[in-house]
């Protein structure tokens, strides 16, 4: 690509503006386009907990390179981030999940991610108000959670300083061999063009392997302390893991506001528009479950999003060949803010030539892929 | 027959007001089960729910006691939560949440006041029109203080009588259109001579007030408490002491249920054909909630929409009850035309002034240009506890915002409850 790189990336999600700030800071000549406005499409669904995952070492890697990434950022957000640093306190319910537990503190350490093994005294310490019989529990106390659509916005507006040209409700109607066509009408032309409109990129990219997987979110009224970290039950990767079906798990937000966002669902319904309420009651009883003192806690209200899964859990980060000069950064499923920092920089430097600090084979946007994403 | 997930009822309403008590008395004289469910502690509605019902005009006690005599069932200090499909609600009934079922359902939700803010609103003290209606109607003694009231139309005029029957100092009563429009509006009534009666009753009741025209609340000072209000009258600044502002502009119609259960909304109101049906099979609606007209046609509203979930086939568009239920849409029109809030009271607000009280969001936190979604994701606005009920109106009036859209649930139940009613029982709550 020539020197002064000039690149349109398509959709202010977490991971288009960070894609865009990065390129741009890195050098190049960047245009941000987005349909509607940063943060509305999942971004602004998500519960905005930055977490090191380690369902497979590729995505453990990503996660942990991530995570720092947002480490050095968080200085520079605005308070409308509600960045905070609580820690996430994996919950082992019976004595085989903490024995998990115990396991995965040897692969985070690879990583250079602490973690801790908490006996049951130790847990009920951290989080009395949880049901008594659990086992114990593995505090990551570097993880965060923040509020994702005040983050979008605030990069936006980071990146219009930095000269990135800001296109707002304006919806890009498909890719040309140079650009973009926009849907109002008329071409963009650009050296490069970045995908991250997140579900919807396979509309723009025909065959791209991300499938929408919805999940609903509750969240609370105001009240401060009655959890300090976020909460997620080990057996949540049971849950997660099997693609097809529908499921929920314990998943405890604390809010800087005071409130607690309770998750999650996950189902495979396209994109439905209807709450499902059978698996939000589903849901919810879980929490209470784990959680007794939520019974007496008021919700104000339900909402669902889509995260946009692929079938090997794995995001899609790099050049899609057969498109010139098209990149992509999507298929994050349910890490997208998590990951959105890492992400950038791979494609910062896949399109600026230089070394990416996390190997970025595994993310290939062209690698095969298990059938069931492409079927869907 | 009340909840259990047991047998739905025949008819389920929603709201004891005029509209939901006429619907009732209506399908209940055709054979058919009705449940009422209503918020408050008793039936009747923003305008008939007194703690003495002696005290009730004489057609509000008839139409109680009509309810009584036609066996209908009343579930007082209710609340939908949710609506599982137009056919099975969850509601809390006092503390206890259930499911209920029923063959046919009427939304008759009536209005909120419209809180155009502007600074001091949110002083203790300054309240609603309609609020301080509802502080009285339960008991509120104002012995002496001194009360402001600034809003528009009709509803000014019983509120202030019912500030001085109260023991209220009601030192004045604004109104924000210019004389000539309330003139006009005044004519309008003259073919309604029941009405002329009932608002010179009401004017002389609070005789000893100034009724001003074209006059306007800018401000409400205060340390703690509001202490003064600003008025802009007929063009001059003037400075009122006072211990009580009710200061509102109208009504909107309640419709967050019905866009739970996906009826089509038309402005701000639920749409509903000559039959008050709505979009939704099964569903009809009757009073405020389809637009603000006043109790007189929202009675005739309810008894249509009663029929019709009775079963009755549709009357003739000439009888009686179909030419008063279409002057009462036309006054509402009139109402909404003739009252609707002039300019100037929609620039109040300062960059401070807070237009969304739950989640203290400024008026400079805001452009105008958003939207109402990229509004309340980037700013909090409307995310908090009232979900937008109270700033959601002022937002459509300032900015032409749509309302936020409802999500279940409604009405910030507990947790464990809304979780109960949910859980299908044959479904263990495991994954
Ligand atoms: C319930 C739920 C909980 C979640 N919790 C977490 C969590 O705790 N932690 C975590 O890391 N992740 C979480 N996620 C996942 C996360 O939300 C997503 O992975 C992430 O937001 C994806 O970001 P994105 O930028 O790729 O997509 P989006 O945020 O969807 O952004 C894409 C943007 O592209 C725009 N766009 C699309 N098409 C076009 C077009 N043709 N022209 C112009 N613009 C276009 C859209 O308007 C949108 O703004 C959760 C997701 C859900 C649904
Ligand atoms: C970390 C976090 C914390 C949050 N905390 C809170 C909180 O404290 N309180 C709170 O209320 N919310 C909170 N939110 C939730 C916020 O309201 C939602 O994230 C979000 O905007 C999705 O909500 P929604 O779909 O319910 O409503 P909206 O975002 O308002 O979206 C409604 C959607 O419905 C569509 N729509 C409207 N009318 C129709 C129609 N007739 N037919 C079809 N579609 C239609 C609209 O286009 C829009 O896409 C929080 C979000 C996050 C990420």
């Amino acid at each position: 690509m020539s020197r002064t790189p000039d690149v349109i990336v398509i959709g202010a999600g977490m991971v288009g503006t960070m894609t865009a700030l990065g390129l741009a800071e890195a050098g190049a000549r960047v245009t941000l386009i987005e349909g509607e406005f940063p943060g509305g499409g999942s971004t602004g669904a998500a519960m905005g907990h930055i977490v090191v995952m380690d369902d497979s070492p590729e995505q453990l890697a990503l996660c942990a390179h991530s995570r720092d990434r947002w480490h050095q950022l968080a200085a520079s957000l605005p308070a409308s981030g509600e960045h905070d640093r609580c820690g996430t306190l994996w919950i082992a319910a019976d004595d085989a999940e903490f024995a998990a537990g115990r396991q995965r503190i040897a692969s985070y350490a690879a990583h250079g991610v602490d973690a801790e093994l908490v006996d049951q005294r130790g847990l009920y310490q951290l989080e009395p108000h949880l049901r008594p019989g659990l086992a114990g529990g593995l505090l990551v106390p570097g993880d965060a959670v923040c509020y994702p659509p005040a983050i979008a916005r605030a990069l936006t507006e980071r990146a219009a300083s930095q000269n990135v040209t800001i296109k707002l409700r304006t919806h890009v109607d498909s890719l040309t061999p140079h650009g973009v066509r926009l849907s109002e009408g008329g071409t963009m032309a650009a050296g490069g063009v970045v995908v991250a409109a997140g579900v919807a990129s396979p509309r723009l990219v025909p065959g791209l392997p991300i499938v929408p997987r919805k999940g609903h979110l509750v969240i609370s009224d105001r009240r401060p302390g009655l959890v300090r970290h976020q909460l997620v039950e080990l057996g949540y990767l049971h849950s997660a893991h099997t693609f097809g079906a529908a499921s929920v798990a314990f998943n405890l937000q604390p809010r800087r506001t005071g409130q607690v966002l309770i998750g999650s669902s996950r189902e495979l319904v396209g994109f439905d528009q209807e709450i499902n309420h059978a698996l939000l009651g589903a849901m919810l009883a879980r929490a209470t479950g784990f959680l007794p003192a939520l019974h007496q806690v008021r919700v104000l209200r339900s909402w669902f999003g889509f995260r946009p899964a692929t079938a090997d859990k794995l995001p899609l980060i790099g050049p899609w060949p057969a498109l010139g000069n098209v990149w992509i950064a999507a298929g994050h499923e349910g890490l997208g803010i998590t990951l959105a920092t890492g992400t950038a920089d791979i494609i910062v430097a896949g399109i600026l030539g230089t070394t990416p600090p996390v190997n970025p084979e595994p993310f290939r946007p062209d690698r095969p892929m298990p059938a069931m994403a492409r079927a869907a | 027959m009340i909840g259990t997930r047991g047998a739905p009822v025949d008819v389920l309403v929603v709201g004891a007001g005029p509209a939901g008590l006429s619907s009732a008395v209506a399908a209940a004289d055709r054979g058919k089960q009705v449940l009422v469910l209503d918020l408050g502690l008793r039936a009747g509605g923003q305008i008939w729910r007194h703690r003495d019902e002696a005290a009730l005009p004489r057609v509000a006690r008839q139409w109680l006691q009509r309810v009584r005599a036609a066996g209908v069932t009343i579930a007082s200090s209710a609340r939908v939560l949710d609506a599982l499909s137009p056919d099975e609600l969850v509601v809390d009934f006092g503390g206890r949440i259930d499911r209920q079922r029923t063959r046919a359902l009427i939304l008759a939700t009536g209005a909120k006041e419209r809180l155009l803010p502007f600074p001091g609103w949110t002083l203790p003290g300054v309240v609603g029109i309609g609020g301080l209606q509802a502080l009285i109607k339960s008991g509120l003694t104002l012995n002496g203080s001194r009360v402001v009231i600034a809003g528009t139309g009709p509803l000014l005029f019983p509120v202030a009588a019912a500030a001085v029957a109260a023991g209220a100092d009601l030192v004045r009563v604004a109104e924000q259109v210019p004389l000539r429009t309330a003139a006009a509006f005044a004519m309008g009534l003259l073919a309604k001579p029941s009405a002329i009666r009932q608002a010179i009753g009401y004017r002389w009741a609070f005789r000893n007030t100034a009724y001003r025209t074209d006059s306007w609340v800018t401000a409400a000072e205060g340390d703690g408490r509001v202490r003064r209000v600003l008025l802009r009258d007929r063009g001059r600044s003037t400075a009122i002491d006072c211990d009580w502002l009710a200061a509102s502009c109208g009504l909107c119609p309640n419709t967050e249920l019905a866009e739970l259960l996906g009826c089509a909304i038309d402005g701000d109101a639920i749409r509903v054909d000559t039959s008050q049906a709505t979009t939704v099979a099964g569903v009809w609606a009757a009073g405020e909630c389809t637009g603000v007209k006043g109790d007189i046609a929202a009675l005739a509203e309810g008894e249509i929409a009663g029929r019709a979930a009775a079963g009755d086939a549709p009357g003739s568009r000439r009888s009686s009850l179909q030419r008063r239920r279409e002057s009462g849409r036309e006054f509402a029109r009139r109402l909404a035309i003739d009252f609707a809030p002039r300019t100037e009271l929609l620039h109040l607000a300062g960059a401070d002034t807070i237009i969304c009280r739950c989640e203290d969001v400024r008026r400079g936190d805001i452009d105008p240009r958003w939207t109402q979604r990229q509004a309340k994701l980037w700013t909090r606005i409307g995310m908090g506890e009232c979900q937008g009920a109270v700033c959601g109106p002022a937002c459509a009036a300032l900015f032409g915002w749509q309302a936020n859209v409802p999500r279940p649930p409604l009405g910030a139940p507990l947790c464990g409850d809304w979780a109960g009613a949910l859980v299908d029982e044959d479904v263990s709550g495991e994954r």
